[in-house]
């Protein structure tokens, strides 16, 4: 058994259903997050864990234990919100002692963890302030110390990074997965940001209408993304419409250009299909003979930092190509005729 | 620009002429008792007069016991309202309104209509004045809860407690209860500063409060009303000091929200 279970949990709120069927296994130490647009349900999925929400139907279990209908305060769950909900009446080292004073724990114990966890986010010299003395993003380490002193069984993070600066954002996101590693601790993390659940994650879930629409690595989420939602959601996506040719040898057409897809395809000669282009995967420049060559025009090209977005006009469909940028980087102009490559297994049929 | 900065001084100084006009005038009128000479002589009378204590010590017990009371019914209910029910707000809203539609002379003889009879013969007892007061105060102790309760994330603050092990009682006392000082002292002064120169409710039940008190020297004496109600001024104008004092600094929502009520 995994050390956190959801076994087919549905949430309804009157006729509303908020997540339906759920299953999830995560196995101890493991770093989860709960991606998806605004209302896919994995706030109210990770409320069900915390113990906020009372599942409809399901169970949850915990190192064996159904937690199901068990109250919140005594999960042992680490919780972790997006608005920090740090105690205004109370200095940092109050804070992060809350728990243990609720456990009971004596003062030099409390005293001694304290000391420790401000240790851990490097925040010993702020032990006396009050929350509004510091910054958003101290607060909201703070508010990691005080999940964290009460060495929860799990640590649940609700878009813990939203309200806080980009720059902010990135060195603490690092900073919680260094914790998370150094500890081990089993860690659920909600998130709308893709960029925060790939580069953190361990296996990201990903969510759409209160249903897991894909469980995988961020390298498989991103690279094989296995339903059209999945392949729009994560990362930048070229959704292109081409007419089948063979179906069976995967053999469509833009505008009379062939494009080999290296998979049967289930709609018949003529009719229209959907196929899914990465930007990033799409060269100026041959590197395989059996790539796939469409030639088109610069309609634009944009310029955004570490990458130069190109939009390649075919007819009147048009898509995005990406590259990354350096000073020796020689971009066509614009209007100029061009030819783009991509390989065969890069091009992902929709089959819908 | 400078037109319109011209005469908003002036309404400021006409508005300040009527309210302080008649102000001075009391307090004036009340240092005159001794011909020609200002003195503290009708202050001193007042004073001195056994009644005058008696009246006043039983409207500062009916405070108390009205803020007691308030407190216990509507913290509790503000807080679940926000936590659980915020759909209620509207509801709740118009509810604690109604004090300020209804006249006391209206809910004071619904009360004794009510009370008068058994099985619920209570209109000799000091606890349905209590209860005609809880009434008349629900505006502001309502409001200024509410207030503070607006100003902090009760939900999160609740959510962070539980998850961190504490049971109801803890998360009342030491997480919400603390972050809403300035506004419980601000609900807790104006509900004594309305109950303790109250006229109509006790005078109406019979009980030798305060304001009963005022007016019945007013009918019979010239200079010791003026300097009650001063004297009642003062209080007001403490309490709120009291209020403006305790309020700075950490624990929630400042008064000068509450300010918009009076």
């Amino acid at each position: 058994m995994a050390f956190l279970e959801l076994k087919n949990i549905t949430k309804r709120f009157n006729k509303f259903v908020a997540v339906e069927d759920f299953n999830l296994n995560v196995e101890k130490g493991e770093f989860v997050s709960f991606l998806g647009p605004s209302g896919c349900g994995k706030t109210t999925t990770l409320r069900m864990i915390a113990g906020f929400e009372t599942a409809t139907e399901g169970n949850i279990y915990i190192n064996g234990e159904d937690v199901v209908r068990r109250p919140p305060n005594q999960r042992n769950i680490g919780m972790v919100f997006q608005s920090y909900a740090l105690f205004p009446n109370m200095t940092v080292a109050d804070n992060i002692g809350f728990g243990l004073k609720v456990a009971k724990k004596t003062s030099a114990e409390i005293k001694a963890r304290v000391d420790e966890t401000l240790k851990l986010i490097h925040m010993s010299e702020f032990r006396s302030r009050y929350p509004y003395q510091m910054s958003g993003g101290q607060q909201q380490r703070v508010a990691l110390a005080r999940a964290l002193a009460i060495k929860p069984q799990v640590l649940l993070l609700d878009e813990p990074l939203s309200a806080l600066d980009a720059k902010i954002r990135v060195e603490l996101r690092n900073e919680i997965r260094s914790i998370q590693r150094e500890l081990g601790i089993t860690t659920i993390y909600v998130t709308h940001d893709q960029e925060e659940a790939l580069s953190l994650s361990d296996w990201v879930v990903v969510m759409n209408t209160g249903h897991i629409e894909q469980i995988g690595t961020p390298f498989e989420i991103y690279n094989f993304p296995t339903t059209p939602f999945v392949a729009s959601f994560v990362g930048t996506l070229n959704i292109i419409y081409v007419d089948v040719v063979d179906p069976t040898q995967g053999v469509l057409s833009l505008e009379g250009q062939e494009i080999f897809a290296n998979k049967t395809v289930r709609k018949p000669a003529l009719d229209k299909v959907r196929i899914a282009l990465r930007p990033e995967i799409i060269k100026l420049s041959v590197s395989d003979e059996t790539a796939n060559e469409l030639k088109g025009i610069v309609d634009s090209i944009a310029f955004l930092g570490a990458i130069v977005r190109m939009r390649v006009k075919i007819g009147l469909t048009k898509f995005s190509v990406d590259l990354f940028n350096n000073p020796d980087l020689k971009l066509p102009k614009e209007g100029e005729q061009i030819s783009v490559y991509f390989s065969r297994d890069a091009c992902l049929v929709l089959q819908d | 620009m400078k037109k319109t900065k011209i005469w908003s001084w002036i309404w400021i100084f006409l508005g300040g002429l009527y309210f302080f006009v008649p102000l001075y005038a009391t307090l004036r009128f009340s240092l005159m008792m001794k011909k020609d000479v200002l003195s503290f002589m009708a202050y001193e009378q007042v004073i001195k007069d056994p009644k005058f204590l008696e009246a006043f010590t039983f409207s500062a017990e009916m405070a108390l016991l009205t803020i007691v009371v308030s407190l216990i019914l509507v913290v509790p209910t503000a807080y679940w309202v926000h936590l659980r029910l915020p759909k209620l707000k509207p509801f709740m809203e118009f509810i604690t309104m109604l004090p300020f539609v209804i006249p006391a002379i209206v809910l004071v003889f619904g009360m004794i209509r009510t009370y008068s009879k058994p099985p619920l013969l209570l209109v000799s007892s000091p606890a349905l004045l209590v209860a005609a007061y809880v009434v008349l105060a629900l505006p502001y102790m309502y409001r200024s809860v509410d207030v503070g309760l607006r100003a902090i994330d009760v939900r999160a603050l609740t959510e962070a407690a539980q998850s961190l092990g504490a049971g109801w009682p803890r998360i009342l006392f030491q997480v919400i209860f603390p972050n809403l000082r300035s506004a419980l002292l601000g609900g807790t002064f104006l509900t004594f500063a309305i109950v303790i120169g109250e006229l109509t409710i006790a005078n109406s039940l019979a009980w030798k409060a305060l304001g009963p008190y005022m007016t019945t020297l007013a009918g019979m004496k010239a200079y010791e009303p003026a300097a009650l109600a001063v004297m009642s001024f003062a209080l007001t104008w403490g309490s709120i000091a009291i209020l403006q004092f305790l309020g700075k600094g950490r624990g929630g929502a400042a008064p000068e929200n509450m300010a918009g009520m009076h």
